[in-house]
């Protein structure tokens, strides 16, 4: 059970407010939830044939094997497989709309522009394909093509995507085990097939398929979205804007964009701005737009809208009784987001033909109506705000300054100020020399089994204090915005002293009059490619492969099947991968060796599992030491 | 006084509180402490089903204690503060007279060969663990008036059914 809920200041307001109003939240249903099934803990439940459900007893006194005879062993690596297929399929299916979305822009056949040329040219000259003659739209049709390709590809030839774009080590092992993927679709309807009744018995084969999968997700969904998107809206550049629920205005209208693919948010931007002066004729300031999750970050990132919450505080956030309309898309979205807007006069707006919620208004988008679906959410925003209840309203006086856009590009881009010919030096000596110690990711969700925010927040301020530089995607990425870990101030304040003087040097280089923060904000759970690719230019600028570098990362606060996804890629990418909730996993004691162990030989990476915050950082940090030790570096 | 009491026709056959009460007999007392012992922690309830009803079973505590009668070492008794019939392992000699004469078939065998069964979670100060665990409320550890009150209640809920449709 947990000690408290939250730390956010901003939410805790909140959940007193829901309290008093009637408002059954999340954590609400969470204790009702308790205690949670220990069989479905341990991950030894099967549900996949008509003859279960079976489940075994894990301490060994009860039945040892389902009825056809499976052990815990492949219930649990099974169950994992589809687990982290689903994650792999959410990815590739956002990246696939993304693709869409570019063919129909390039054909003109759609409202959208190309904003990102020079993504569009760095892209189609690591597929190989000729590019300075050509026009950017003819150019755009032709990655579009090798997108497609790879998912139609009825070859046994590897992702086109993924050999454009790996590491060439990294592709020699994954070859080496059989395990780069073909066509994302095929990889996923085969994991569903190996892991139906009657067929892999084999507990390190399906963990095997469960590491390709990672791959899947990596380079078909989380690579192939954000090219999409920075071809599409452009590369994310440095951008300074608040995080917290005080983002909101109790005299404009508050439009909130909740989900992950921006598509549908971009556009709400673009009309929100456009159509000000209709706001201004029901009395409001300004129609003021803020994300939720990574639609949040997609909008942030390049238009510098504040964020507004992360996933464990999205229904604090109508709450508040400022919130007008929240429109959603895609992944992550609480079904009970409909009960808490029926308390208030917000209007919750559903978009995608995947994602309808009885009690939502469901206003379908698609590429060729985007204008007039952003325009008419727009304007139901409007609508709404002349309804809105000043009595009811309280919005929580948080608010965080936050620098965020730190695409490879940007980053690039700053380190150039310092040595234009070789840009990442500066990075890498720092690194070598010890001022930066080593690089963590944090990337993923809140989970309502973890105080909100107090994972992320605890373990990075531990990290930074020992030098480590964190990159965070994701709702991390919010929790470390709200606590101030994205800003000048949060170098001055949390970074030890080597990583502050480095953090100082290349603020000052890049114009900024301040240090860079002691985190810098990627982007979106997609965007956990942006890390990849930086990984990967390091990597090959040092000529080593990238699971010997001083590198880790972690899902403090992991809750979605995506989270399981992202983080099999990043052992993929031999990277040690920390988890701060147990996976269901458990029951197995060989596929739990085998996750946390066994793969090392194999792969490089593994899975860390630690759920004290500064056990982690510290593990992270040993983990790191040991990395640098073996490259020679001072330790 | 409570009493574990069971509604059996709540009991969906999970299985949850023999996996509470495993992990409350095991040295770290949480699932992912136990799921690492050494020793596998043993339950003490056990789901029996005849197809049409399930229910969790254990030690009933009956007062003639027919266990305590059979035990020839002394080992099963009455524990005299708190009147509950326990096992002291040390003094059981593995002869199952207790096994034998048990009617509900709640005393099994420990690894160590000794008489094993429900000791109401003596370590956890005796807050049944299989109880806490039950999520549809079918296994409570309940004071009997409260849990008859509440039966009478859902008798007279029946009858008004009854009378509607009669």
């Amino acid at each position: 059970m947990l000690k408290a809920k939250t730390i956010d200041p901003a939410a805790l307001e909140l959940l007193k407010k829901a309290a008093t109003d009637g408002i059954e939240t999340v954590w609400d249903r969470y204790e009702a939830q308790q205690p949670q099934c220990g069989f479905g803990t341990l991950g030894i439940c099967c549900r996949h044939c008509l003859q279960g459900p079976c489940r075994i007893d894990p301490f060994g006194n009860g039945p040892k094997a389902g009825i056809c005879g499976t052990t815990a062993d492949v219930i649990v690596a099974r169950n994992l497989l589809r687990q982290v297929a689903g994650g792999a399929a959410a990815h590739v299916d956002h990246a696939y709309e993304a693709v869409e979305a570019l063919e129909l822009a390039a054909e003109d056949k759609i409202n959208y522009s190309i904003a990102g040329e020079d993504k569009l040219r760095q892209i189609a000259t690591a597929l190989g394909l000729e590019t300075p003659s050509k026009d950017t739209k003819a150019l755009a049709l032709e990655v579009v093509r090798v997108a497609y390709a790879d998912m139609s590809n009825h070859s046994r030839q590897p992702l086109q995507w993924l050999l454009a774009n790996a590491p060439k080590e990294r592709i020699a092992v994954w070859q080496s085990l059989g395990i780069l993927p073909r066509n994302p679709d095929r990889e996923i309807r085969e994991a569903m097939h190996q892991t139906t009744m009657g067929m892999d018995a084999d507990p390190v084969n399906l963990v095997l398929a469960t590491a390709k999968q990672g791959l899947v997700d990596g380079y078909a969904g989380l690579k192939l979205a954000t090219d999409m998107q920075d071809i599409l809206f452009g590369i994310p550049s440095p951008v300074v804007t608040e995080a917290n629920l005080g983002v909101l205005k109790s005299d404009s209208v508050n439009l909130i964009v909740h989900g992950h693919v921006p598509l549908l948010s971009e556009k709400i931007v673009y009309w929100a701005k456009k159509l000000s002066a209709e706001a201004e004729a029901v009395g409001a300031q300004s129609i003021h737009v803020a994300g939720i999750c990574c639609s949040g970050n997609e909008v942030l990132m390049r238009q510098g809208i504040p964020l507004a919450t992360n996933f464990l505080a999205q229904e604090l956030a109508i709450v508040t009784g400022a919130v007008d309309v929240m429109v959603v898309d895609v992944q992550c979205i609480m079904p009970s987001l409909a009960q808490v807007a029926s308390c208030y006069h917000t209007e919750l707006i559903t978009t995608m033909p995947i994602v309808k919620i009885p009690g939502a208004t469901h206003i379908p988008f698609t590429l060729e109506n985007a204008d007039e679906t952003a325009q008419t959410i727009v304007r139901k925003a409007i609508a709404a705000y002349k309804k809105r209840d000043p009595r009811k309203v309280r919005i929580p006086d948080q608010r965080t300054t936050i620098m965020a856009g730190f695409s490879v590009e940007a980053i690039t881009a700053a380190l150039a100020q310092l040595n234009p010919q070789q840009p990442l030096k500066p990075l890498v000596d720092n690194i070598a020399n010890g001022n930066i110690f080593g690089v963590v990711a944090t990337v993923g969700c809140n989970n309502v089994k973890v105080t909100q925010d107090s994972f992320h927040v605890e373990m990075v301020k531990e990290l930074v204090r020992n030098n480590i530089l964190v990159a965070a995607t994701g709702c991390s990425a919010h929790a470390l915005a709200k606590f101030g870990l994205m800003n000048s101030e949060g170098t001055e304040r949390f970074a030890g002293d080597n990583l502050k003087s480095v953090l100082t040097a290349l603020g000052h280089a890049a114009g900024l009059g301040a240090p860079l923060p002691p985190v810098l904000h990627m982007g979106s759970c997609v965007d956990n490619s942006r890390i990849g690719d930086l990984v990967t230019a390091i990597a090959r600028y040092l000529g080593v492969d990238t699971a010997a570098l001083p590198v880790a990362a972690s899902a403090p606060e992991p809750q979605h099947e995506k989270a399981l996804s992202i983080g099999t890629w990043a052992v993929t990418m031999g990277l040690t991968t920390h988890l701060g909730v147990v996976p269901p996993v458990l029951g197995s004691k060989s596929v739990t060796e085998l996750l946390t162990q066994g793969l090392t030989e194999v792969i490089g990476g593994k899975f860390y599992v630690e759920t004290d915050p500064i056990l982690a950082a510290q593990g992270l940090i040993a983990d790191i030491r040991a990395k640098r030790k073996a490259l020679g570096l001072t330790i | 006084m409570k009493q574990l009491l069971v509604r059996s026709e709540y009991c969906l056959g999970c299985k949850s509180c023999e996996l509470a009460c495993a992990v409350a007999h095991s040295p770290g007392k949480t699932l992912f402490t136990a799921i690492f012992d050494a020793q596998t922690p043993q339950k003490r309830v056990f789901v029996e089903t005849n197809g049409d009803l399930n229910f969790p079973l254990q030690c009933r505590q009956c007062s003639d204690t027919p266990c305590i009668q059979a035990c020839m070492s002394g080992a099963m008794h009455k524990d005299p503060t708190t009147g509950l019939v326990q096992v002291n392992p040390e003094k059981c000699v593995g002869c199952w007279m207790c096994v034998m004469v048990c009617p509900f078939g709640a005393i099994t065998e420990s690894p160590l060969h000794t008489a094993l069964k429900c000791d109401r979670c003596r370590e956890l100060d005796y807050e049944p663990a299989c109880a806490a665990a039950c999520p549809t409320k079918a296994l409570q550890w309940i004071e009997v008036d409260r849990f008859a009150t509440a039966g009478r209640r859902s008798w007279l809920d029946h009858l008004k059914e009854a009378n509607i449709h009669a």
